[in-house]
């Protein structure tokens, strides 16, 4: 909240540290005299409607057709470690995989093609944007999906769809007439998330959006680190300006969704079996398999690269493989792991204490949480980015305060909590209440039933929330960059920096070494749990 | 100082609306038994002397226990044993462990020991101490259950439908397990259930709840 005032009074030209009053409209003549702004506008609202519009098709769409099947475990398994890859590895893998001379060209390069040089195409950062959205897509994808399933063990999916079955509707469209709505309702605030990060993302962007001109969050962030502090007035509008886009988007999004359901009860209505449906389900699953590949064979080539001595174009692999690369960024990359650590593991620790304290207050105190409450939740995360974190900066600035690692760890809270309570809320709740009671009446205090028995029988959903906050924190980019001042450097900033000089050898090792900085925690969330209670059957499926 | 768990006057409420109204004494050694339909609010009454009322139930009348009003006493103060239908044994704990976790604080390592081990053994146990609880059968796992709760030395026990899970030829055999050590132990017994034979089986006063109790 802080931050969106720093946000405002800057925009309407009131910035004292850089020895300006407000209040005046120049900040906003000065934006909307930018040429490139319409597009920059088109761009943030285009890019983040279509890939919100298409990650959730896919998501619906395949689970419609395929949740139950043996299909859909697989793709399940194959997307849900890519939630925790970092968005800009995986931007930067699809870069290196989608672009002209990316790996996908020297594949097909010169047998199917006929190119012995890579094309003259603007694939990658074109300027309609559709790379970014493909970034977008590939990274909600997994999001969704996974808020999805968690929805559907509430829907009653199974009986729905068979009832359906039995009426004579196809498996996805039976689904889509029944359980979608419920599900819908259930997913409906982490899809607003998806819209609002969608059309203010930066890292993202800065990997595969056009240049010329940027997106408008990309343009905020540009004004932001001009050396001359009077462009933070601009970039203060730039940022008033994005917050109303989004707070539009979100209104239009929610007037669409009762179109939607207008549509929809029509289509019921009308009584359609759904002869289309193992078409569409077919098409779905691509689309998802796709998205999945994408991000796995990115991450391939992002250590093939990593790896790579002489490459030249259409060879499908590299002349000789080579440490050279690992040695010579391996240093650099080691001193920003430590960095990105650090304060990963405080704000994620710090969230983790909160939630349990927060979760176990619930019940000691027997309270209600009410829906409304939920959304409370989801405010920093709805809240573009570039709307609050400049103005936080700036006030930050303007109260003397220092930037610096300590008020990162505090940023990049904000936007861990969130997370990390939604992780461990469902399965903190679903714990059997009983075991509680049995606990007391053998005389165990309130304290000692959280620390002997809740948390040890939680241990694998505590650590997994725990790895899910550790991954945000690794992921954040603008936060880290604004608020840190350019002078905390974590494995995130360092390899966004790295995408305008397109050093593929160096983006390869800083990718992997985010990547590797997001999963292994997963890895670990599963294993300790798994090692711990390897003699405790009881525990294996909790 | 009456021995004995009472309840004077207890009426359980939901939303404001009498559930159950109960006034009772269960003498040390007796078993008193509540029948009724499911969804009269027996378990309720019984979480409401154990103190873990849940949040939308109300309730007035006071519990007493060995003559203490224990009715504002915090759970976990007020020595009153339960057992569910699931053995509700703790998943991460060995055997031994489940046990230990039930038996009052004090006394060195081999004498705490030593009891864990004779309460095994006096359920026909022994050596189960380094067991995995789920490796067990429900008939040993409802015997550990009923040992551990009876190591903490409660002053009363309560039962919320104990036998309901287990099969015809186990249900009489740990039944009048449970019954022995809590008559040898003195120990009030209150038990819900809604198993004619079960209440048979307890031998004491049955108090019968229909739906007319909503009144």
């Amino acid at each position: 909240m802080a931050g969106l005032w720093g946000t405002v009074l800057p925009a309407f030209g009131h910035l004292p540290a850089a020895g300006l009053t407000g209040p005046s409209l120049d900040p906003f003549r000065a934006l909307f005299g930018w040429v490139g702004l319409p597009r920059a506008v088109m761009l943030s609202v285009g890019t983040g409607v279509l890939a919100t519009v298409m990650s959730l098709a896919i998501v619906m769409l395949v689970t419609a057709g395929w949740s139950g099947t043996r299909v859909f475990g697989v793709l399940e398994r194959l997307l849900s470690p890519l939630l925790a890859v970092p968005h800009a590895a995986a931007a930067f893998g699809l870069a290196f995989l989608i672009a002209p001379s990316g790996w996908l060209a020297r594949l097909t390069s010169p047998g199917l093609t006929g190119w012995d040089r890579p094309p003259d195409l603007l694939i990658v950062q074109d300027s309609w944007g559709l790379a970014m959205t493909a970034g977008l897509i590939v990274k909600e994808v997994p999001f969704l999906l996974l808020i999805t399933l968690a929805a559907l063990g509430q829907a009653d999916a199974q009986r729905s769809v068979r009832v359906a079955q039995a009426l004579g509707y196809g498996r996805l469209t039976g689904w889509l007439k029944t359980v979608f709505p419920r599900v819908y309702a259930q997913i409906r605030p982490p899809v607003y998330v998806v819209l609002a990060y969608a059309m203010s993302v930066v890292d993202v962007a800065v990997i595969l959006g056009p240049n010329t001109p940027p997106s408008l969050s990309v343009q905020i962030v540009k004004l932001m680190a001009h050396p001359d502090l009077s462009y933070r007035l601009e970039a203060a509008a730039g940022a008033v300006l994005q917050l109303l886009l989004v707070i539009g988007a979100l209104l239009v999004w929610r007037l669409g969704e009762g179109a939607v359901a207008a549509l929809g009860r029509r289509w019921i209505t009308a009584g359609a079996r759904g002869k289309a449906d193992p078409a569409v389900a077919g098409l779905a699953l691509v689309a998802g398999a796709v998205s999945a590949l994408a991000v796995f064979l990115g991450l391939v080539v992002l250590g093939v690269w990593s790896v790579a001595g002489f490459w030249g174009f259409p060879d499908a692999l590299p002349d000789r493989i080579t440490m050279a690369n690992w040695l010579r960024f391996g240093p650099g990359t080691l001193q920003a792991l430590g960095e990105t650590a650090l304060i990963a593991v405080v704000a994620a620790l710090v969230a983790l204490v909160l939630t349990i304290g927060c979760l176990e207050a619930e019940y000691r105190h027997k309270l209600r949480v009410s829906q409304r409450a939920v959304w409370v939740l989801y405010i920093p995360l709805l809240v573009p980015q570039t709307a609050f974190l400049p103005g936080l900066q700036t006030l930050m600035l303007t109260l003397g305060a220092d930037v610096g690692r300590v008020p990162v760890m505090l940023v990049h809270l904000v936007f861990v909590l969130p997370y990390v309570f939604l992780s461990l809320a469902d399965p903190f709740r679903a714990w059997d209440a009983r075991m509680g009671v049995i606990a007391a009446a053998l005389r165990a205090s309130p304290d000692r039933i959280l620390w002997r028995v809740r948390l040890p029988m939680l241990l694998r959903p505590v650590l997994t929330a725990f790895a899910v906050g550790l991954a945000v924190s690794v992921g954040q980019y603008l936060a880290t960059l604004l608020i840190g001042g350019g002078r905390v450097a974590t494995l995130t900033t360092e390899a966004v920096a790295l995408a305008s000089g397109g050093d593929r050898r160096a983006i390869g090792v800083y990718g992997l070494m985010q990547t590797g900085a997001a999963l292994v925690p997963f890895a670990l969330a599963l294993l300790i749990p798994a090692l711990v209670w390897r003699n405790r059957k009881g525990l294996r499926h909790g | 100082m009456d021995k004995g768990l009472s309840l004077r006057d207890v009426t359980v409420f939901k939303d404001r609306s009498p559930l159950i109204r109960v006034d009772h004494d269960v003498a040390p050694g007796d078993v008193v038994t509540i029948m009724g339909p499911s969804g009269v609010g027996k378990s309720t009454l019984l979480a409401f002397i154990t103190g873990t009322l849940p949040g939308d139930f109300t309730a007035t009348g006071t519990v007493w226990l060995d003559g203490h009003d224990i009715t504002y006493a915090a759970a976990h103060q007020r020595r009153v044993g339960i057992l569910f239908q699931d053995d509700l044994l703790f998943p991460h704990l060995s055997v031994g462990a489940n046990l230990a976790f039930g038996l009052r604080p004090g006394g060195s390592r081999s004498d705490r020991q030593t009891r864990i081990d004779a309460a095994l053994a006096e359920v026909g146990l022994d050596g189960f101490a380094p067991r995995d609880p789920a490796t067990l059968s429900g008939g040993q796992k409802a015997r550990v259950a009923l040992m551990r709760m009876l190591l903490s030395e409660p002053c009363a026990l309560l039962l919320d439908e104990p036998f309901a899970r287990l099969d015809a030829a186990l249900r009489a055999q740990v039944r009048d397990m449970v019954f022995d050590r809590a008559r040898s132990r003195a120990l009030p017994v209150l038990m819900v259930t809604h198993d004619a034979e079960d209440a048979q089986a307890a031998g004491g006063v049955i108090i019968t709840l229909g739906n007319e109790t909503g009144r």
